[in-house]
């Protein structure tokens, strides 16, 4: 897959510099960075209320953040709208499930294509010639891109809302890569599943990351401290807005300030495992 | 072979047969189709052979010598078909594995068959075979055709079917003519298969069969009932299984119908309806959960859909019965044969994938008289087949128009069917096999004279058909000193959609008792709609309301059989058998001696005065977690003592 920005593997994709991030009295985030090389996955992980969402929702712009930047390819996209950058591709999906419900799986996928159509209004009602070629070549993406990565082709004609949890959470990584993101953001993609469940999706995101037609680099927020330490090459530790450390898995599981925060915690950290 | 003219000799072999074939269909017909990316792609006969002779001419390269084993492992997918038909091509022998083995049974199979090359679908498959390269020291390839999750995988053993054909296209172009002197040199005596049987006893044995096995089988049974080129069938089935080898390979090269291929094993039944198959051979419980979505469905429509259905199968099965009897149907029964299926049957068997279907067979295992019946009632043309691996698949058919629901059929042509003193079914026919790979004294006692022992206890009835009653060893004999097949009550069982497997206690016993699993989605549905909760599949067993309903499905079942023979008391397991453990073979057979084994205490429980028994265990998953079980299972009594 041909990536738009043109980066090379190691240069920074996402660069965020000491954001601060206010709701009334209350600091979010106070002075957080970021910086996300290309190619990575780099996971944040923190105690609850440490931040993590509203840092996802900052870099794909559902919260515009008071202070600081954020700079994508080396562009600043602090005033972008969200459809706005995920036109640059940044692509997302959500700790709670949204999804069209009473939609087919196939449908659902098929609106995350929506930003690469071009046929317009006229040509799109009247199903001209260029339209149905342009929706062949989309559905044939869908195809052989996503629907057999994500092994869902029994459930492609099905209502997503009658979908068991595990499913519903493969549809919404589905639909993210339909976007054919450049940098995906996953908001725990592992709540709620079960062990084999668990298994596969990390199996999905690796094989995002690594698979040569997709090589997108992904910012994980997750609490299976087992998959984030055994698939993560960076880890960014929040703690009420501020972030304690950041760096490879090892360094960060031997930082004393963590494991006080969060990881001393041992049971957290033995989750499944 | 009716209209292909083609002799089945001892000089043809399977590979001779295949390059016949796609030579004579080339580019002109589709030899398959996989459903592959949403859509049906169709594999002419030439791209078919196209394939094969590359494939095979790798294998050559790699080092196969004739009568060198390739192990396969993987869905049911073109590749499949190539690599066994490319393998045979250069005058190896195909051995097949179930997708679902486990590593146990892989280390046994691979390293007894004495398997060189192993070919597995994907990552999945090769992770077995890479675990078992050391306790294996004649396997020398591990081949793989799904590059899905492979690019962390460098060992030197592993190569991809892509680079193996590079290696045929390699050798093709330095010795044009060696694919075909390698077919040519292949003879009908050669063997072609080496097959596991599941054995419900012991470790599974290794049957040789020769290609003239394989091909008289396909010869035969296709003399009773014919196909044509034109027609269709679906391979879902494992490979593994003769009866998939049977249709896919001795029936498909011999007519050259079209083989299709379903997406993944989830969409099968989807796929399968797509195509509408002309021909279908599956094991009875792929029967039996189609009756199941029927009788579920059902209890889920609305009123007048239940009418409509309840009054087509009551004409349904009046009309199918006339036709077990023999009796001319009267003219107002046609009228209102033809009215049902207009307004029920074509729909159904639209949903069940049956709406083409010529002739549907069941074999591998005992199917129950009532699913029998309802087929034919929906006007389903389903035949028995009776068979062994050891006998190339099939011996016995079902004719139209002389269906016996109790009965297997009579003979195919060239096959003798005979019962021992002992009341044991034996059989002789060109398809017997060869022997045992590495085993003499099984041979021995399997064949002798040209006939093949069964194993099997059965006579035959007033009409000539084969009759089996059971495995000798699980015949039991009743408190009246009748002998009586457990099979039977557990078919009869199973034809309830709350029960997903039986196990029929009572051999010398003074009364007779079923261990029963529910089927977790249906009970589990059942009970949803009467707002009963339960968080798991042992609780809801156990619930009293379950008891209730089951009980209630096996006095309904109990009411035509002998005194003797009915069940008196029963008791929901907390799980359902499973291969996996041992308790059912890969072809979903009951192994009886390892239940009575593993739920001695149930047994005895059973047959003590208690109502409750006690049960603690661990069960040990895959990954290695244990969890442990502890709950009380309920005894229900469904006799008077009077009946007793």
């Amino acid at each position: 897959m041909v990536h738009r920005s043109g980066l090379n593997h190691g240069d920074f994709i996402l660069e965020i510099e000491d954001i601060h991030m206010y709701f009334g009295k209350v600091a979010a985030l106070s002075g957080v960075s970021l910086k996300v090389r290309k190619g990575d996955i780099h996971s944040i992980i923190g105690p609850n209320g440490a931040g993590k969402t509203v840092m996802m929702n900052c870099i794909n712009g559902l919260y515009k953040p008071q202070k600081g930047s954020i700079c994508y390819c080396g562009q600043r996209i602090n005033h972008l709208s969200p459809h706005k950058r995920s036109k640059l591709g940044i692509s997302r999906t959500f700790q709670k499930i949204e999804l069209f419900s009473g939609m087919s799986v196939l449908d659902n996928i098929r609106l995350g294509r929506h930003i690469h159509m071009k046929s317009g209004m006229f040509s799109g009602s009247l199903y001209l010639g260029k339209t149905a070629r342009e929706e062949i070549l989309h559905r044939r993406f869908i195809e052989e891109e996503i629907i057999d990565l994500l092994e869902i082709e029994s459930i492609r004609n099905k209502t997503v809302g009658m979908l068991p949890y595990g499913l519903q959470k493969r549809v919404e990584l589905g639909r993210a890569l339909a976007l054919e993101p450049e940098l995906l953001i996953l908001d725990e993609p592992l709540a709620g599943l079960n062990l084999e469940e668990v298994e596969d999706m990390a199996r999905f995101i690796l094989d995002v990351n690594q698979e040569e037609r997709w090589q997108v680099t992904c910012v994980l927020v997750e609490h299976d401290m087992g998959v984030v330490m055994d698939i993560s090459d960076r880890v960014l530790v929040l703690n009420f807005g501020n972030a304690i450390t950041d760096g490879t898995p090892k360094e960060v599981q031997a930082n004393p300030e963590v494991i006080r925060a969060y990881l001393g915690e041992e049971d957290l950290y033995a989750t499944r495992r | 072979m009716e209209g292909s003219g083609i002799q089945v000799t001892k000089d043809l072999s399977i590979p001779k047969l295949f390059l016949l074939q796609a030579k004579k269909y080339g580019d002109g017909k589709v030899a398959m189709r996989e459903k592959e990316f949403g859509i049906w792609r169709p594999i002419t006969w030439a791209e078919y052979l196209e394939n094969v002779k590359y494939l095979s001419l790798g294998f050559i390269h790699l080092g196969l010598e004739k009568g060198d084993k390739v192990a396969m492992i993987g869905d049911n997918r073109p590749e499949g078909l190539w690599t066994e038909m490319a393998a045979l091509c250069a005058g190896g022998v195909a051995v097949w594995l179930f997708q679902d083995c486990l590593m146990e049974e892989v280390k046994y199979i691979i390293d007894h068959s004495d398997t060189k090359f192993f070919v597995g679908e994907g990552q999945e498959e090769v992770d077995k075979g890479l675990s078992i390269l050391e306790d294996c020291p004649r396997l020398e390839k591990i081949l793989w055709d799904d590059p899905k999750g492979m690019r962390g995988y460098t060992q030197k053993v592993l190569i991809s079917l892509k680079e193996v054909m590079e290696l045929g296209k390699q050798l093709d172009r330095e010795k044009p003519h060696l694919f075909e002197e390698r077919i040519q040199s292949t003879s009908g005596d050669d063997i072609a298969l080496l097959f596991y049987t599941s054995g419900t006893t012991a470790l599974p044995k290794g049957v040789l069969l020769s290609h003239y096995n394989m091909l008289t089988m396909g010869k035969n049974l296709m003399a009773v009932d014919p196909c044509t080129p034109e027609d269709d069938f679906v391979s879902y089935l494992p490979f593994a299984w003769i009866g998939e080898q049977m249709m896919s390979v001795s029936c498909g090269l011999q007519v050259g119908f079209t083989i299709n291929f379903p997406e993944e094993p989830e969409t099968a039944k989807e796929n399968i309806r797509e195509i509408g198959p002309h021909v279908m051979f599956a094991p009875p419980r792929m029967y039996e959960e189609m009756t199941r979505v029927v009788q579920v469905k059902h209890l889920d429509a609305a009123w007048a859909k239940r009418r409509m259905y309840a009054w087509a199968m009551k004409v349904g099965y009046r009309v199918a019965n006339m036709g077990f009897e023999k009796k001319a149907v009267p003219w107002y029964w046609k009228l209102a044969g033809w009215l049902a299926y207009f307004s029920v049957h074509k729909k159904l068997r639209d949903h069940l994938g049956l709406s083409r279907i010529r002739n549907a067979y069941t074999g591998g295992a005992a199917m129950g008289p009532d699913h029998f019946r309802f087929f034919h009632a929906l006007g389903v043309n389903l035949k028995q087949i009776y068979g062994q691996t050891e006998i190339a698949g099939i011996s016995v058919v079902h004719r139209t128009g002389d269906i016996k629901f109790d009965t297997v059929g009579t003979p195919i042509p060239d096959t003798e069917v005979a019962i021992t003193e002992e009341g044991e079914i034996i059989s002789r026919s060109p398809s017997v096999f060869l022997g045992y790979y590495k085993n003499p004294e099984a041979t021995e006692s399997a064949l002798k004279d040209g006939w093949l022992y069964s194993g099997d206890k059965g006579f035959i009835d007033e009409d000539g058909h084969l009759v089996v009653f059971d495995r000798s060893k699980d015949v039991m004999t009743l408190r009246d000193g009748r002998l009586f097949s457990p099979q039977y009550l557990e078919t009869r069982l199973k034809f309830s959609p709350y029960i997903k497997d039986a196990w029929i206690i009572g051999h010398e016993r003074p009364y007779i008792t079923a261990v029963t699993c529910i089927d977790y989605n249906v009970v589990g549905k059942w009970a949803d709609e009467r707002k009963i909760n339960y968080t798991s599949y042992p609780e809801l067993s156990q619930k009293p309301e379950v008891r209730e309903l089951i009980a209630g499905q096996i006095k309904e079942a109990n009411k035509d059989l002998p005194v003797p023979a009915r069940i008196h008391k029963y008791v929901n397991l907390y799980k359902e058998f499973d291969a996996d453990d041992d308790e059912l073979t890969r072809t979903r057979k009951l192994r009886r001696a390892f239940v009575e084994e593993r739920y001695r205490d149930i047994l005895e429980g059973l047959y003590g005065s208690g109502d409750v028994i006690h049960m603690e265990t661990t069960i040990t998953y895959e990954d290695g977690r244990q969890s442990h079980i502890n709950t009380d299972l309920h005894i229900s009594k469904l006799l008077d003592e009077e009946d007793l």
